[in-house]
């Protein structure tokens, strides 16, 4: 579904990726681990098409297509969603609005669907009335961009940290809800969603089985492997550790 | 004070030049003749009809409690629904109330300025609404100032008079017709809010590049008294000052003032909103938006002045720049004369943020689908205090001005 070859991208004049190759099949989901500025975000909102990212190098292809030059709303219509980790506030849009806007609806009347998806979210119509990410705290945040990303439905979905900043009993509901975006809860044959998420703690991963994980280390996949694995290695011996025993496991193969 | 006083002091203000905003040689206008009366307002001319409607006024006078229309200096319409409304010209009210000379320029000095000096020497009626004691007047009266002919210069006086204990909603709409590329309207309205009465008031400027325009008013609330201002302008203009004034003098009188301006063009607005705060426990809230851009020129002005014992006052002005030819100056002001108050201001001038843009782009809007809602978004201020389907429909005039600009 996603196709990232020899991928490198500056921020303000600043290499932030470099050479970066990756791979996400239908079906697939893929954990991203690594440092505070080892480019994760930077990846994802180059993958989005944000105009601050330039691609100087490479290629991102995406249901074979070439997105490189698309903007990014032209993506989002050939299917990928992105759930931010620090969305900004927009004053006088409400949530509400927004997932009117992530459905592809001009009507102001909120959908009885999406009712349901808040209700399921624990998000109440009040919430659904709220200026979009004004005083949200940070487990509204997270129930807001997967509301507004269940009411996109994407094919290919990111997640940027979607278990900072939240509490235990949030960390649950959302791992549940992000399972079933993805088609976690179907047979593996079944399964038409990807995604990509980003974690930094790790937690999200015990509500979520994903299929492949790596580490990112200064702009570039530093290792690749089984989720459980990386994951236990990353939480055992940090990321630097994890590489180099990543590493050592590819010199004796 | 007598006619005579006021006509001699009106005669000596006539040079007088307002404090603010650019000066305009009145004499380059003129007054018009009278146009044919209307039976009803659904027989204003098709080509009228949407300019009505762009200001809020329904010319079938479905769910309105009484219509007024003045067209250019001569006033075509003006019926009553409901018993405990008063809704007529102001001449015609100073012929119908001998009592109506104790509230003519008692909010406003006639002397204030060489404007409202003219509308006292050269005045070309004007609405009068009045709401009988006790009378709740759910349903809003609608009045409109028209302008069709070139070069005319509309110069009206309005009194508004809400008795004690009773409730009055009045949309007026101010607007132009295609055909006319110079205009003046001057327009004085004064109103009267008595104890324990509410007036909501709802008025939307829909005029033209070549129109020159400068309102005159002022509001005086007693006891428990309530005024809600909500001003929505959305087309471009020649020029605009004004500066309403609301004397809160009764213990806990309430005013709102809720202002919507979007200048395009070569727009010059210099608009406010004051509140002088002199009962016990008065309150005053002024919020306005503003949108500035290709060489539009805007001075946002707010001013709330506490003198009676625990008054509470809060200014919220907002101004969005969107061209670097365009201008916002937004002066918000507190004056406090007594210890016991609570007067507090926000103020903010900014551009659109470009990661809202790029937010609303990964939820599937182009980038200019994106800017639209933003845009929509600041200028959205939830109109409180008004009756629901007013309310609603206030909404309706709202997004329609702005279908219209974007």
């Amino acid at each position: 579904m996603l196709e990232i070859k020899d991928l490198t991208v500056e921020v303000e004049g600043k290499e932030i990726i470099n050479d970066l190759t990756l791979n996400i099949e239908r079906g697939e989901v893929h954990v991203l681990f690594g440092p505070n500025g080892c480019g994760k975000t930077t990846l994802l909102m180059t993958i989005l098409g944000l105009p601050n990212y330039k691609v100087r190098k490479g290629r991102i292809t995406f249901k074979g297509v070439n997105i490189i030059d698309l903007p990014t709303n032209e993506r989002v219509k050939l299917g990928m969603g992105m759930s931010f980790q620090h969305p900004p506030e927009i004053r006088g849009v409400k949530l509400g609005d927004m997932v009117n806007i992530a459905q592809g609806r001009k009507e102001e009347k909120i959908d009885e669907d999406v009712i349901e998806l808040a209700k399921r979210l624990n998000i109440s119509d009040d919430f659904l009335n709220r200026d979009v990410n004004r005083g949200f705290s940070g487990g509204e945040v997270k129930r807001s961009e997967i509301l507004q990303l269940l009411a996109q439905s994407p094919d290919f979905i990111m997640f940027d940290e979607p278990d900072s900043g939240v509490d235990v009993e949030n960390i649950e509901l959302i791992g549940r809800i992000l399972s079933e975006l993805l088609d976690r809860n179907k047979m593996p044959s079944k399964r038409k969603k990807a995604g990509l998420i980003i974690t930094h703690s790790g937690s999200i991963m015990r509500y979520i089985k994903a299929d492949r994980a790596h580490v990112m280390l200064e702009g570039r996949i530093a290792c690749s492997g089984m989720p459980n694995e990386i994951t236990k290695n990353v939480m055992e011996n940090g990321f630097e550790k994890c590489v180099e025993l990543c590493s050592e496991k590819e010199g004796t193969e | 004070m007598m006619r005579k006083e006021l006509l001699e002091r009106a005669r000596r203000a006539k040079t007088k030049k307002a404090a603010l905003g650019e000066d305009i040689a009145i004499e380059n206008f003129v007054t018009g003749g009278e146009h044919e009366p209307l039976n009803s307002l659904n027989e204003i001319p098709d080509e009228y009809k949407q300019n009505l409607l762009d200001s809020g006024i329904e010319p079938s006078e479905k769910d309105r409690s009484g219509s007024f229309l003045q067209r250019d200096c001569s006033v075509v319409f003006s019926t009553v629904k409901y018993p405990g409304l008063e809704l007529m010209s102001t001449t015609e009210a100073f012929k119908k109330h001998d009592w109506l000379k104790d509230y003519l320029w008692k909010a406003i000095p006639v002397d204030m300025d060489k404007y409202t000096a003219d509308v006292e020497l050269d005045q070309t009626h004007g609405y009068f609404i009045r709401s009988e004691a006790g009378k709740k007047v759910t349903m809003p009266v609608q009045s409109c100032l028209f302008i069709t002919s070139d070069k005319i210069g509309q110069k009206v006086h309005n009194i508004v008079i809400a008795e004690e204990n009773s409730e009055l909603h009045i949309i007026t709409g101010c607007s132009v017709s295609h055909a006319v590329n110079s205009a003046l309207h001057l327009g004085v309205s004064e109103f009267y809010v008595k104890r324990g009465a509410k007036i909501t008031f709802t008025m939307i400027h829909n005029w033209s590049p070549g129109m020159e325009v400068r309102p005159r008013s002022a509001v005086i609330i007693e006891d428990d008294g309530v005024f809600i201002s909500n001003y929505i302008l959305m087309t471009p203009l020649k020029s605009l000052q004004m500066y309403p004034t609301a004397y809160c003098v009764g213990k806990n009188a309430r005013v709102t003032f809720q202002s919507i301006v979007y200048a395009p063009g070569d727009t010059k607005i210099d608009f406010g909103s004051r509140a002088v705060l002199q009962g016990e426990g008065s309150k005053a809230e002024i919020i306005s938006r503003a949108i500035a851009t290709d060489s539009a020129k805007i001075v946002a002005r707010s001013d709330v002045i506490g003198e009676g014992a625990n008054a509470k006052g809060h200014i919220e002005c907002r101004g969005l720049m969107l061209s670097d030819s365009a201008e916002v100056d937004s002066i918000p002001e507190l004056k406090a004369k007594l210890k016991d108050l609570d007067l507090s201001h926000e103020a903010a001038v900014g551009k659109i943020a470009e990661e809202e843009i790029q937010y609303l782009m990964a939820r599937g809007l182009s980038e200019e689908e994106a800017t639209s809602v933003i845009i929509r978004g600041f200028l959205n201020v939830d109109i409180t205090g008004l009756p629901e389907a007013l309310a609603r429909e206030t909404k309706k005039m709202f997004d329609m001005s702005l279908e219209k600009v974007m």
